[in-house]
């Protein structure tokens, strides 16, 4: 979409905002609406746009696929992880209060923490579909 | 929404669909943030409005524009829907008027999530507590069904995709 300066212009100025936004809505999340699911969507949305704008084998250079795959996974591994620690510190699973000597300390971290694991999940599966979706049809470089 | 829906069945053109599902969607929302469901409404309209309609958009340019028309009037399935919704109101007759405070919902472990959940989870937002939180399980849940669609898209369409072809490259997935 090299013709169109005004889509590219105004996107470029669009995406660090929205990029911006998805942060704000993860971690204000504890105070206001929004956390990691909203905050993935929001986060994949900008990099989609930056997709539907350039071209997709640019995106694909900025965010590689298998960076995805790998953020797909550690979402999850993060969340469950933080289970896990849960368990070795001597509580239940998915007990957070363990983490720090306060326990509302210690589930506030364990919040921040699991949030951040649902977003990069959200993300890195919003991206990843859509890197499928968008790629079929065409020849990719790459698989 | 009601025009929206019906406008949905009628319609023949997928583009348009589209918009308007994504239109129906936002309206959606808008209902949500007027039940005071603000998280809610918040994922409808990124994922519903956002999103899917991104992604109806993407399954589109790789089909067709334009529904084929049925081969006969489905009128079987029109009574089966008219049975399941009538099923569907009839059950909504028993329920607590919207907002009554006597209402079961409100007696079970609410009470106990708005009073306890600021001294023992801290965040001020209770729909957060309640999610990562007192109800972490199933958070961890969904983040699966989430990484566990994602994989599946990607068993389905990832793959190689010229069969008999052999892969240039073994170490590296990229797709």
């Amino acid at each position: 979409m090299k013709s169109k300066p005004v889509l590219r212009v105004t996107s470029k100025l669009l995406i660090p905002a929205i990029m911006l936004f998805a942060l704000y809505v993860q971690f204000h999340g504890d105070f206001g609406p929004g956390g990691g699911f909203q905050a993935g969507v929001i986060f994949a949305s900008a990099f989609i746009l930056y997709a539907l704008i350039f071209d997709i084998d640019t995106a694909r250079k900025v965010v590689p696929a298998w960076m995805m795959r790998v953020g797909l996974a550690s979402g999850l591994l993060l969340y469950a992880g933080v289970g896990v620690v849960g368990l070795l510190l001597g509580g239940k699973y998915l007990d957070y209060s363990v983490l720090a000597d306060n326990p509302v300390i210690g589930q506030h971290l364990g919040i921040t923490l699991i949030e951040f694991g649902v977003g990069v999940t959200v993300a890195s599966a919003m991206i990843t579909i859509f890197y499928l979706f968008a790629g079929q049809g065409r020849q990719p470089e790459d698989s | 929404m009601t025009v929206t829906a019906f406008a949905l069945v009628r319609l023949r053109n997928l583009f348009a669909v589209v918009m308007l599902s994504g239109i129906f969607s936002l309206l959606a929302a808008v209902l949500y943030v007027v039940l005071d469901a603000v998280d809610v409404a918040f994922t409808e309209a990124a994922v519903g409005a956002g999103i899917a309609t991104v992604l109806m958009l993407g399954t589109l340019a790789l089909t067709t524009g334009v529904v084929k028309e049925a081969p006969r009037k489905p009128l079987a399935a029109l009574l089966i829907v008219s049975l399941t919704g009538a099923l569907l109101i009839f059950g909504t007759l028993d329920m607590p008027p919207y907002g009554d405070p006597n209402a079961p919902i409100h007696h079970h472990v609410a009470p106990r999530y708005i009073e306890k959940s600021g001294s023992e989870v801290g965040p001020p937002n209770i729909v957060t507590s309640v999610l990562a939180s007192y109800r972490g399980y199933d958070t961890l849940g969904e983040v699966t069904v989430i990484f566990t669609a994602a994989a599946g898209i990607l068993i389905l369409l990832g793959g190689r995709r010229r069969p008999g072809k052999k892969r240039r490259t073994a170490g590296k997935t990229g797709g």
